[in-house]
């Protein structure tokens, strides 16, 4: 295998773990900063156990999750160096404002709430909580400025043979970053509300500790009912904004070949990119397409015939993975809106019950999948249009590429392993309630 | 151009920071099989720096982030030509990182000696091999004028590279060892003096032979000759590590570990006025050196980093003294949160 595939490899593989601890960090920070919160003002003693269960099973995810983070910054170095010496004047900015301004306040901070408890005030040491989640989810922010700059890169000159910074504000102030950022972090707290929903379920259908769990269920369900509706709004937004800054991405997530108007959407399509059509085509709409990305049934949109063979991502996967995801949006709604209805009786509700716990990986793959959709429909451009993902690998040696994957695949497989088996062996043990 | 040279002494800064923050957690970890004699001894001394390494590690995000925000071409090359020390670095930090939280979860030997195993080694490499690597760097790497490479893993392992981790270490350990005579009492305490005072001439003889080698070996003396006035760097270095050994004499754990925190501020220095304006020279040629010069950002971004930097590191700076204020006193049983 070549260098640029196995760089690629290696950072899809590492990323892409890297993500299935971020999200659960980013959204239960919140969502145990809320419980303390509620302590604190009720002096109701459930909402700090629920606080301290909830957080053990945080901690451990938050632990795997930042020591693989210190990879992804390494990378660009170690693996992209072309790519970082061409763009780092705007790139590397955002990513050491990311350290200084934001991820000190998280790392900083969790330390002290998990020590601080005999030596702060209740007050005190919640509020130390709500620092540890605005750090983490403002880090979130600035990495995903860095990500937007990536997918429709402004604010800049190509001089001296490189990208340089113009205009700051603009780099920061986006909408793409914008929708992007809001979209992100909504789908880190439907991840996390459903994480706290699937594993009260369990608890509630062996009738443990219920007083609890139907106070943890309802608390998840709260933010996973706001915020699967926000999630999905923002995505469509998203889409809008893909339309029109990276037309070749939205043509591959919707397979469509042909530049028309009425541009149909399809329920199921199985593209063949040989000969630039879909092989199978089912469920067409017409119209949808133009009207969700234009909001006008008649507006023209441009397909993948209209751009160069090498300019083209890959159309199977990047239409599936986006498929995949707004498939999952829906069910998430679903989920919760029953739930909404059906929260008075939880107890009697044992198939809906079950259904949320086994519902847990869900949101997991619709991430995962979100982030297919962005890198991989980005592709081949590491910065969309501007810098070839080809052009942009370290000139190091494959074996070193090869070693270092198949290290970070055995490593990480282990972490994972480890980190997981944990997680589930405190969520199915349950809280220690000093009050049963 | 002057932002140039002010970044060349921030990048210096940050990098002296991290090694003087993770670098007392980094010693104890590598002293974690020697000084940790009872679970109850192993305990304490991870809860000792339980509340701060998280913290520490973030300078080691925050000199790599300038490094790539502020001298784009130095990140790019330095990373990809150090690549294996590199990545060795970081799945050291990535073992040892979670077998903290992952150590007292599940009570068998087996599982317990694992991560044991993860915080030493997790410990002991990096503090080589930043060590190791950065000699190097004093001394010159083997880059083409396309910054290429011209090496491998074994390259850096010469005598002085060796030299510079076998310090690294000495003065990480020193440090870690201060700051286990702080938050420990009794039996561990005892030890720990013990040993900090066994280490200090070990990494006294360490450090002379470092500043003996890196005048036949490197450049890094002629900005003290140019300027002879910087010599005071080294004296008040070699003041602070004196002290060092004073204050262990008094048995004052915080006043050692403050004296052991300026020595390695002083030796980073040491080595960054020495390097200046090169980043990264090239042993092959002076000519294909990356330097303060022609290595850097644009303006723009030079200035906005200078904003950001001035705002917050002093207000990271704040609280981070604030917190090792909070968890300055001895450890107890009951406090252990890992």
């Amino acid at each position: 295998m070549d260098l640029v595939t196995l760089s690629r490899m290696q950072f899809a593989a590492t990323t892409m773990f890297h993500f299935l601890f971020v999200p659960l960090t980013l959204g239960l920070t919140i969502i145990i900063a809320y419980m303390e919160t509620r302590y604190v003002k009720t002096g109701d003693e459930t909402y700090l156990e629920m606080t301290k269960f909830w957080a053990k099973l945080f901690l451990i995810n938050f632990a795997v999750g930042v020591v693989t983070g210190i990879t992804l910054e390494f990378q660009f170095g170690t693996n992209w160096s072309r790519y970082s010496a061409y763009v780092g004047d705007v790139f590397g900015s955002l990513l050491a404002i990311e350290a200084t301004a934001t991820f000190f306040l998280e790392s900083t901070f969790i330390g002290v709430w998990i020590f601080g408890w005999k030596k702060l005030s209740k007050k005190a040491h919640a509020g130390v909580m709500w620092l540890v989640a605005i750090g983490s989810n403002l880090s979130a922010v600035w990495i995903l400025i860095a990500n937007a700059w990536m997918q429709s890169p402004v604010g800049f000159t190509i001089r001296n043979g490189r990208a340089e910074m113009v205009d700051f504000g603009a780099v920061i102030s986006q909408p793409f970053a914008i929708y992007k950022i809001l979209h992100t972090l909504s789908s880190a707290l439907v991840l996390s509300s459903f994480f706290i929903m699937g594993i009260s379920a369990y608890h509630l259908l062996k009738n443990r500790h219920t007083e609890f769990f139907t106070k943890s269920f309802r608390t998840g369900l709260g933010f996973g009912l706001i915020f699967s509706l926000v999630v999905f709004i923002l995505g469509d937004m998203n889409g809008v904004l893909v339309a029109e800054k990276q037309p070749t991405k939205l043509a591959a997530m919707e397979s469509l070949w042909e530049t028309t108007d009425m541009a149909p959407s399809y329920l199921f399509t199985w593209p063949d990119p040989e000969n630039e059509r879909n092989a199978i085509e089912i469920g067409k709409i017409p119209g949808l397409l133009s009207f969700l990305v234009k909001h006008d049934f008649n507006a023209v949109v441009q397909g993948l015939k209209d751009f160069p063979k090498d300019e083209r991502p890959p159309v199977l996967i990047t239409s599936y993975a986006f498929r995949g995801m707004v498939g999952l949006g829906v069910i998430f709604i679903l989920l919760t809106v029953f739930g909404w209805f059906k929260r008075k009786d939880l107890l009697e509700n044992t198939l809906y019950l079950k259904i949320m716990l086994f519902a847990i990986p869900l949101p997991y793959l619709a991430i995962q999948c979100g982030w297919i959709v962005t890198e991989i429909g980005r592709q081949p451009w590491i910065v969309y249009g501007v810098l070839k993902t080809a052009d942009s690998a370290s000139p190091v040696a494959v074996s070193q590429v090869a070693v270092s994957l198949v290290a970070f695949i055995l490593v990480y497989s282990v972490l994972g392993a480890a980190g997981f088996y944990l997680m589930f062996q405190k969520a199915k043990k349950g809280p220690d309630l000093v009050s049963e | 151009m002057a932002l140039q040279s002010i970044w060349f002494f921030l990048w210096g800064l940050l990098w002296a920071l991290y090694f003087m923050t993770d670098g007392f957690d980094l010693g104890i970890g590598a002293l974690y099989p020697i000084l940790g004699k009872t679970d109850q001894d192993k305990n304490t001394m991870i809860n000792a720096m339980g509340p701060l390494w998280d913290g520490n590690e973030v300078w080691l995000l925050t000199a790599g982030g300038v490094t790539f925000a502020a001298f784009p071409l130095v990140y790019a090359v330095m990373f990809s030509s150090l690549y294996t020390a590199l990545m060795l670095i970081l799945f050291a930090l990535i073992i040892r990182g979670v077998s903290f939280e992952f150590r007292n979860k599940v009570n068998h030997p087996v599982w317990v000696k694992v991560w044991d195993t993860c915080i030493f080694i997790g410990s002991i490499a990096p503090a080589i091999l930043f060590g190791v690597a950065f000699a190097n760097i004093f001394k010159g790497i083997p880059i083409d004028d396309q910054g290429l490479y011209q090496g491998n893993l074994f390259t850096l392992l010469n005598p002085y590279g060796l030299l510079g981790g076998v310090l690294f270490l000495l003065l990480f350990v020193q440090h870690g060892a201060n700051w286990i005579i702080i938050r420990s009492e009794g039996d561990l305490h005892d030890r720990a003096l013990n040993m900090a005072k066994n280490i200090w001439p070990v990494l006294t003889v360490a450090a002379v032979v470092f500043l003996v080698a890196s005048w036949f070996v490197t450049p890094l003396y002629q900005n003290y000759l140019t300027r002879p006035i910087l010599f005071v760097v080294i004296l008040v270095t070699v003041a602070a590590l004196m002290s060092v050994r004073l204050f262990l004499h008094q048995e004052n754990g915080f006043k050692a570990w403050f004296a052991s925190a300026l020595t390695i501020i002083g030796a980073t220095f040491f080595g960054v006025i020495g390097l200046y304006p090169n980043l990264f020279p090239s042993s092959i040629d002076p000519s294909y050196s990356l330097s303060a010069h022609n290595a850097s950002s644009s303006p723009l971004t030079l200035k906005i980093m200078l904003v950001v930097v001035i705002l917050f590191v002093p207000l990271v700076l704040a609280y981070q003294i604030w917190t090792y204020h909070l968890f300055k006193d001895k450890v107890q049983q009951e406090d252990f949160m890992y």
